[in-house]
């Protein structure tokens, strides 16, 4: 900075203050609570963690909400198909819940489309889609998941999708069109009914645009309809020439992918790649739990009563960090040094080393140690 | 002088906790937006009267000007140490789920590394509240703050000590947890976890010196000394005031103090007990209660030390309807009676026990027991020993950790002076 002219954009009032704002010097001013403790009571997308400004709301069925939102410069972007972290208070709690965001990841600006579907249960979600404004300020994390399109996407490609889960596979979609995908694409999308089905107007419009695009739409709740009733083989020709070899993407509740997934099965055909959001219906023994888990942070030992492991820690009087509550997020993984636990979701044990484990979908298998 | 406190029998000290448990169930189960949104307006208000006091100190060389930036930084070290970050690192916030209120990683605005305070403090202090030998917020260990501690001619000085650690009570605090005053009596080792904590408070020491005695006077060019001495005073401002709130916690006339060895295998009702005979409140308005971090409810306080401290003010009518239905005296007066009370007995203190005036304060005498470190055999304290079904091993308070088993450290104490 001495040695070298300053470039123009440097000397830009705005540029500079940032710069100050970043200098040791603020940061030795501002000990110790840190310098973003004081920017973010007045400007709360300078902080240093990812956060993003609503900037538009929209109602695309009265059980959704669809928010557009710009993030900071902090935001590293996404591939189509993964789920942010997004927090935000409700009564006074912070909650974060991961949401697949809908836009196409070649979008400027830190640009990002939420459709957000609420659920009677949904706190989240509700307070979404009953309190989002334009101003509103969000926590992000950064994007996270496998469920994406390969770098060279296949000849074909079949999306397929139910409720809300239509969200990562439109990410997929408007990025294939964006880039000027020239494939067959079949979008099969399921919803309850035409009054609740997401994004009909867009899908009309890139199926107008893109002539490699088939949209196939059922309404599982509704008499009369091309496709009647849940997912079954005799809707494939509807969006796709053929199913066999298409790079296929499934996103939904658990009944439809593990339909998708018996027709794939019974076809002798790779595993589609899949994600669902909904909890799959959590299995636990709790009449055959035997063992103690000690939590050797605060030395603190249960009888292990079953539950996951984050159930039996905030019943022993703990609280460990959470999101999800289902596996995804990662927020609340931990240090198990020793015993064995069982995930849940997928009834896999673990070994019996020390490993980072989440604790929301782990039961103990025996003893349990883990670093809370 | 309080009346002794009654003898309860297992059944009522079961019931006793029970009841207190019920408040706090209630008022965990009430938690929400009022609570998140008192302490982000109380941080937006402390953040702004700092930010307004080191602004004015700029222009120290006008005496309103100085004054002015000298009052605001001051309530703004109150508010940061007290009402904020006291409470916080108890884990009061810690169910907003919001990082910047979380009581493991909060870090205030005193000399004291945060996670020293959460050791000394929400641990030692919370759970061996009042145990003589075990509790060393009794006189920081350089003050002579109960009759059971023996007299040396040391404390002689009790009252300029006091003094000192006033003035400089966020060093006092800061060096709390290295038990500095053991380690300079030879009687105990400065071993590597003692100097990594020393480490750790030369750090905050030198990061809060950096700022307030160099980088902002230095920022301040001609204004130099006036922001040096604007925030020396508010420094010691906020000293003064923490000690004196402080010291009124636990030492004004009628508080108890106890035995490691009556406190032995304590279920959940005798730890409140417990709590409630050793802490004293002050009595003031709003503005008094929010200045003095709430601790003005001590007695609320240690009952529940991780519920949010403006919720102290409704529990303490619960609580103190409570205690009236059990016998059990609740110490509470304004502020200048509290303190008085404080500073006659650091007087006191000073001078030996004189023949025949033991037992002037409801101080269990174990004096004797403990000197000679036997077994307290036969008690003659007013409260009843803990009888085998009472025994619930119920840990305390949720966020102090657990029960700890009588301390080794605890036979090593001794009056600096005696090395």
């Amino acid at each position: 900075m001495v040695n070298r002219a300053l470039r123009s954009s440097e000397i830009r009032p705005r540029v500079l203050g940032r710069r100050l704002l970043r200098s040791s010097l603020a940061e030795a001013l501002a000990y110790p609570h840190g310098v973003d403790r004081y920017v973010e009571l007045v400007r709360p997308l300078l902080a240093r963690d990812v956060r993003a400004e609503v900037t538009a709301v929209r109602h695309q069925t009265p059980k959704s909400v669809t928010l557009t939102l710009r993030a900071n410069e902090h935001w590293r972007g996404l591939r189509a198909g993964q789920f942010v972290g997004v927090s935000v208070e409700v009564d006074g709690v912070r909650l974060s819940r991961p949401y697949s965001p809908a836009g196409s990841e070649h979008a400027r600006n830190g640009e990002l489309e939420l459709t957000v579907s609420t659920h009677p249960e949904g706190r989240v979600s509700r307070h979404l889609r009953d309190h989002a404004r334009p101003g509103m300020i969000l926590g992000l994390t950064q994007a996270q998941g496998d469920f994406v399109l390969p770098e060279e996407p296949p000849d074909r490609v079949l999306l397929i999708s139910g409720g809300s889960g239509i969200t990562p596979v439109m990410a997929m979609l408007r990025t294939l069109c964006e880039k000027g995908f020239d494939g067959e694409i079949g979008f099969l999308n399921y919803a309850r009914s035409r009054e609740l089905a997401l994004y009909e107007p867009e899908l009309a419009a890139l199926a107008r645009r893109h002539d490699g695009l088939r949209v196939a739409r059922g309404f599982t709740r509704a008499r009369r309809s091309r496709l009647s009733g849940r997912f079954a083989r005799e809707h494939l020709p509807a969006a796709i020439s053929r199913h066999a070899g298409a790079g296929t993407f499934v996103c939904g509740p658990p009944a439809l992918v593990d339909a998708v997934r018996a027709v794939w099965a019974e076809d002798g055909l790779s595993e589609p790649v899949v994600e669902t959001f909904t909890p799959p219906a959590l299995r636990f023994d709790r009449a055959g739990a035997e063992g103690r888990v000690s939590f050797s942070a605060s030395g603190r030992e249960v009888v292990n009563s079953g539950l996951p492991l984050l159930e039996q820690a905030e019943d022993a009087g703990l609280a460990p960090d959470h999101g999800c509550r289902m596996g995804i997020c990662n927020t609340c993984s931990c240090h198990k040094s020793a015993g064995i636990v069982r995930n849940v979701i997928s009834g896999a044990t673990s070994s019996a080393g020390a490993e980072d484990i989440r604790i929301c979908v782990s039961v103990p298998v025996g003893d349990v140690v883990l670093d809370l | 002088m309080s009346s002794p406190a009654p003898t309860l029998t297992p059944e009522q000290l079961a019931a006793f906790g029970q009841e207190l448990d019920e408040i706090r169930a209630r008022v965990v189960a009430e938690l929400g937006q009022d609570d998140v949104d008192y302490i982000n307006r109380l941080i937006r208000v402390q953040r702004g009267l700092e930010v307004t006091g080191r602004g004015l100190l700029f222009l120290g060389f006008l005496p309103p000007a100085w004054i002015g930036g000298t009052a605001a930084l001051s309530l703004s070290k109150i508010l940061d140490n007290m009402e904020i970050g006291h409470n916080v690192m108890h884990g009061q916030y810690d169910w907003t789920g919001d990082e910047r209120l979380n009581g493991k990683t909060f870090e205030w605005d005193t000399a004291c590394p945060a996670d020293q305070w959460r050791h000394s403090h929400n641990y030692m202090h919370h759970t061996h509240t009042n145990i003589v030998g075990k509790d060393r917020d009794i006189g920081y260990g350089i003050l002579r703050m109960s009759e059971d501690e023996p007299w040396h001619p040391y404390f002689l000085g009790n009252p300029l000590y006091a003094a000192l650690l006033a003035t400089l009570f966020q060093y006092g605090v800061a060096m709390h947890d290295v038990e500095a005053e053991q380690i300079a009596a030879g009687g105990s080792a400065l071993d590597d976890e003692k100097r990594g904590k020393l480490q750790a408070v030369w750090r905050k020491v030198r990061g809060q010196t950096l700022k307030d005695y160099v980088l902002f006077p230095l920022l301040s060019g001609p204004s130099f000394p006036f922001v040096l001495a604007g925030n020396a005073t508010a420094n010691l401002t906020r000293n003064l005031w923490a000690f004196t709130i402080i010291f009124c916690g636990h030492f004004p006339d009628g508080t108890q103090q106890f035995t490691e060895e009556e406190t032995e295998n304590e279920t959940r009702g005798e730890w409140y007990y417990r709590q409630l005979l050793g802490s004293a409140n002050l009595t003031g308005g709003e503005l008094f209660h929010i200045l003095a971090g709430n601790l003005s409810f001590q007695i609320e306080h240690h009952l529940f030390p991780d519920l949010p401290a403006r919720r102290y003010a409704e529990i303490a009518e619960e609580v103190r309807e409570i205690t009236e239905r059990y016998g059990i005296p609740y110490n509470t007066g304004p502020l200048h009676k509290q303190f008085g009370s404080v500073v006659r007995k650091i007087v006191k203190l000073a001078l030996p026990p004189l023949p025949g005036l033991r037992g002037s304060e409801p101080v269990l005498d174990e004096s004797a027991a403990r000197r000679t470190r036997k077994p307290a055999a036969g008690k003659t304290g007013t409260r009843k020993p803990p009888t085998p079904q009472t025994r619930a091993r119920k840990p305390p308070a949720a966020k102090t950790g657990g029960r700890m088993r009588p301390a080794s450290n605890a036979a090593a104490r001794k009056p600096v002076a005696a090395a």
